[in-house]
């Protein structure tokens, strides 16, 4: 097949080019990874476990997972929404939202941080009112969760607009015409015809909300067992030269990116028709 | 007008080169097709729509009667596919009226007016099975109006034979091929017994052989469930050889409505004429009653075959003044030699090809005196054809005069 290519190359730049690749692959990806692991069982198995179930990690995989847990599905509906008004609806300003909706990929998630502290902090727009009803953002759970929103809102809506502009509005307008109310055209039409999209992008997000680290770490505070994620921990531990503790924390993080990456890697084997084009392998 | 009934054992007569399982016969209570209550006619009085300054249609009337298949046909950009989208409800219109029968539905929603669309692409739900699809518009009534659950699968059955796809239930849309998914989407949008049926170039996106044996399909499904089906297209052939009228729409106005048979024999305008078919051309005058042009005299009010026309009646007086004179390849004659050389009524010309086709050799001609090229169809193969190059001289058998506007 190769040989009928108009991009045929000779076989020693091809290979070349494909060592170079598994060469960079291995040292920045692979190496680091099995490095991490193998420093995390360094001083034994038991050693691991015991890193991973003392309390301060219990409870930033805690605040991780409870995070991760409304992050999602508001991210999910939101997506949609804001995917379904941006595909479907022409009004003025679309092309400004569609730029804003790229924002926090653009600004740095310390940026973003420096934001939330800007508004809720002690000297910030809302302190007065937050003081008066005696309600904490920062240095708390909802300035996590709102920063690790904010950080990973454009997953969903970034996979489900060009999905949704692909696929048009023609069948939609069928169920319209054979009697289907909004309703039932949203839950039988829409949502179907964009379910592998919306699951792929809530699983990037899923990825992104664990992983956040520079927003988080702005306005935690890092209290110890209170507002520690599980990246917070980590680096607390390194910070303190803990490394079988902070290791052993590294390693569970990598492994719930590695099961991430096996569901989108089947998702895009199984389902690549129902994820927008721009993410399709090809 | 067809004013068709349920025939017994209906056979829409399977396209010819695939060969389908015969039809069964239809139910007897003909719940989907001509109860006679469904069929209802349309009225549209002084419908316009505007895209930004653009008139997509312009005060649109239009009259069509219970059980008629009409053609809306006009070259893209003449009003044919908004005025189908605004029958449908698709497109809310700027002014008019639309009647579905006896009400009025001008501010009906999509969903209440209760049509069968088809549209170009089918946009059949890709996630659903084809029994899934058809079964849809059952499916999404009202729980008060929805049919049992069996009473929808054997009405699925129904359309499924009736379309001629009877074992393809379980499949996906993506599985099928473009004609079976045209069909697919026809039986789905009769499933909500809709009091019309609009397709939006229904052959469009299928090749000609596929598209000419779903055409007389259509016409036979038609006749066989009497519903009133109004479909677009750009093709005049499709629109001739299908419909019961054809409405040719320009410029967001409707130029003519007619029968095929009127349509293609009394063309109104130069317009029409040159849109339904092929057709050669040129300018001249018209004066005391004769078609008069650089070399050649042709009276107007000669006998039948000859007929000028003016737009408007045939038999009328044609106007005098400037023109435009329209002949089909077909209606010109190649003259013998020393036939009539001195009559006014015959043109020369020189030919510059000859092209052969399956059914008819086609000449191509540079008139002398005149600048334009013209097209001659041989029809009789007895006769013998001349040879690029030489000279013939043309009589015209049938042709219309028009106003040119100057």
């Amino acid at each position: 097949m190769h040989d009928h290519s108009p991009l045929r190359e000779p076989p020693w730049v091809r290979r070349a080019l494909i060592s170079v690749a598994a060469l960079l692959m291995l040292a920045l990806v692979v190496l680091p990874l099995a490095m991490v692991l193998s420093a995390a069982f360094g001083e034994g198995f038991r050693a691991w476990m015991d890193a991973l179930t003392m309390p301060d990690a219990l409870s930033a995989l805690r605040l991780t997972l409870f995070t991760v847990a409304i992050v999602l599905p508001v991210n999910a509906v939101f997506g949609v929404l804001a995917a379904w008004a941006i595909a479907r609806f022409d009004f003025f300003g679309k092309r400004v939202l569609i730029a804003l909706i790229d924002l926090p990929f653009a600004v740095s998630p310390v940026v973003a941080g420096l934001c939330l502290v800007l508004l809720f902090g002690s000297q910030g727009w809302f302190a007065e009112i937050l003081r008066d009803y005696d309600i904490r953002i920062l240095f708390a759970r909802p300035g996590i969760v709102l920063a690790t929103l904010f950080i990973t809102f454009p997953f969903v809506v970034r996979e489900l607009i060009p999905l949704m502009q692909q696929q048009g509005v023609e069948e939609e307008l069928a169920a319209r015409s054979l009697g289907a109310g909004a309703w039932t055209m949203f839950t039988r039409i829409t949502l179907p015809n964009i379910r592998w999209g919306l699951l792929y992008g809530v699983l990037l997000c899923g990825a992104r909300a664990m992983g956040e680290f520079g927003a988080v770490s702005v306005v935690s505070g890092h209290i110890r067992g209170q507002t520690n994620t599980l990246p917070l921990h980590i680096e607390i531990l390194y910070n303190e030269f803990d490394s079988t503790g902070a290791f052993a924390a590294a390693s569970l993080l990598s492994c719930m990116a590695l099961i991430t990456l096996l569901v989108k890697f089947w998702l895009e084997s199984r389902h690549a028709d129902g994820i927008a084009a721009s993410h399709r392998r090809h | 007008m067809s004013n068709t009934h349920i025939p017994s054992t209906p056979r829409p007569g399977p396209p010819p080169s695939r060969p389908a399982p015969a039809a069964p016969p239809m139910p007897a209570d003909g719940a989907w097709s001509s109860a006679s209550d469904a069929r209802i006619g349309l009225q549209i009085r002084g419908l316009s729509k505007r895209f930004g300054g653009v008139a997509a249609l312009d005060a649109v009337d239009l009259r069509i009667e219970a059980g008629e298949l009409i053609a809306l046909v006009g070259p893209s950009g003449s009003g044919k596919t908004t005025l189908l989208r605004a029958i449908a409800g698709l497109l809310p219109a700027d002014a008019g009226e639309i009647r579905f029968g006896d009400r009025d539905a001008t501010a009906l929603s999509l969903r209440e007016r209760n049509v069968g669309f088809v549209f170009q692409h089918y946009a059949l739900f890709r996630h659903m099975t084809v029994a899934e699809n058809v079964a849809f518009g059952l499916r999404s009534r009202p729980r008060a109006r929805r049919p049992p659950r069996s009473a929808i699968t054997s009405r699925v059955e129904e359309l499924l034979r009736l379309v001629q796809l009877p074992e393809h239930g379980a499949r996906y849309p993506d599985q099928l091929s473009g004609g079976q998914k045209q069909r697919i989407a026809l039986a789905r949008a009769l499933a909500i017994e809709p009091s019309v049926l609009l397709l939006d170039e229904p052959f469009g996106a299928l090749d000609a052989k596929v598209r000419v044996e779903l055409r007389r399909w259509l016409r036979a499904l038609h006749e066989q469930t009497g519903r009133t089906t109004v479909f677009v297209t750009h093709d005049q052939e499709e629109a001739l050889e299908l419909a019961d009228r054809v409405v040719i729409l320009r410029d967001g106005r409707i130029e003519q409505v007619g029968t095929p048979d009127d349509i293609y024999r009394e063309p109104r305008s130069a317009y029409v004429f040159d849109f339904i078919g092929r057709s050669n051309r040129i300018d001249g005058r018209i004066e005391d009653g004769a078609f008069i042009a650089d070399g050649l005299r042709l009276d107007a009010s000669a006998a039948a075959g000859t007929a000028a026309a003016d737009p408007g009646r045939a038999g009328a007086p044609p106007v005098a003044g400037p023109s435009q004179l329209f002949v089909r390849p077909h209606d010109l004659a190649l003259c013998a030699d020393g036939d009539g050389d001195d009559a006014g009524d015959r043109l020369a010309a020189t030919v510059v090809a000859v092209r052969r086709r399956a059914d008819r050799i086609t000449l191509e001609l540079a008139l002398q005196r005149h600048d334009a090229r013209w097209e001659l169809d041989l029809v009789d193969h007895a006769q013998p054809c001349p040879a690029a190059g030489a000279p013939v001289r043309l009589r015209l058998r049938r042709w219309r005069a028009y106003p040119r506007s100057q």
